[in-house]
């Protein structure tokens, strides 16, 4: 119980654990055949939760966040424009 | 207080300029195909479903938790390393290479799986993308594990301490973007339909 409160308290585990989860429900999306039967829904959730992963790997394990801005530009921006292009080509083929 | 402890803490970019290029070029990379890949399928949406479906979706999400923890391991090894516990910044980045190893032999079981299968870079655009993309991204796995081997041992040397700890936050920078490339790569090539 001691190891687990610990465990919590520093923010790099509490943000890996957060990481596993996110990877969780990704995978469940796609094993429960969800992505790709229920339209754009699906695919906006997983790359929601790829942007959200990516970035706290960016701003936490790579130290962006306090790294001066235009880093964090460069690579935010890296992230913007790969997500919001696969969701654009993703569009594009549903129609 | 604002400007004090901008004072005593000014933005850093953590490790090396130089690898941080490296890192924007191969990102660069990435991103072009990456975005190949969306509007390729955007295409012939069929095709890319059906072959995507040959996948095995446990190896890539394992492998997805075999790289955010190895990305861990290596958080906490410098952490470790900063505040001079070098031994215990060695087991950690142990650990990451384990991860590393682990991703490295999975990739392997599922790229041979597919050579028997008769599947090759000609077979269709979806395979041809699918090998180039994660065999692409296996090499850059491949080039952090073997930095992460040598600064596995110069930490054991006591080479990094709270004196300096600038290789190894490069390193770990360079691992880390392999990290952030699987975590867009897995669901596009493999959960995406």
């Amino acid at each position: 119980m001691k190891g687990a409160v610990a465990m919590f308290s520093c923010s790099v585990n509490r943000i890996w654990l957060l990481l596993l989860a996110a990877t969780g429900v990704t995978f469940w999306l796609g094993e429960s055949g969800l992505s790709g039967r229920a339209g754009m829904a699906p695919v906006l959730v997983m790359f929601a939760l790829a942007f959200v992963k990516a970035l706290l790997v960016m701003l936490d394990f790579m130290e962006l966040r306090h790294a001066p801005a235009l880093w964090r530009r460069l690579l935010v921006g890296w992230l913007v424009l790969v997500t919001t292009g696969i969701l654009l080509a993703y569009w594009i083929g549903q129609r | 207080m604002t400007t004090s402890n901008t004072l005593h803490n000014p933005p850093r970019l953590v490790g090396d300029l130089a690898v941080w290029l490296i890192i924007l070029a191969e990102m660069l990379a990435f991103c072009i195909l990456f975005l190949s890949y969306a509007f390729a399928r955007a295409r012939d949406v069929a095709l890319f479903n059906a072959s995507q479906s040959t996948l095995d979706l446990h190896s890539g999400a394992i492998n997805t938790v075999l790289l955010i923890t190895g990305s861990w391991c290596v958080v906490r090894a410098v952490q470790a390393v900063r505040a001079d516990a070098s031994s215990m910044g060695t087991r950690w980045l142990l650990a990451a290479l384990v991860c590393g190893a682990g991703f490295v032999t999975l990739k392997v079981f599922e790229f041979s799986a597919k050579a028997d299968a008769g599947i090759d870079l000609s077979t269709n655009t979806f395979y041809m993308f699918y090998l180039l993309l994660t065999g692409f991204h296996f090499l850059h796995v491949i080039v952090a594990m073997l930095f992460l081997s040598i600064l596995l041992f110069k930490t054991l040397q006591g080479a990094y301490g709270s004196h300096d700890h600038h290789a190894l936050e490069s390193g770990a920078a360079f691992w880390h973007m392999v990290d952030l490339l699987w975590i867009v790569l897995f669901p596009l090539v493999y959960v995406m339909r």
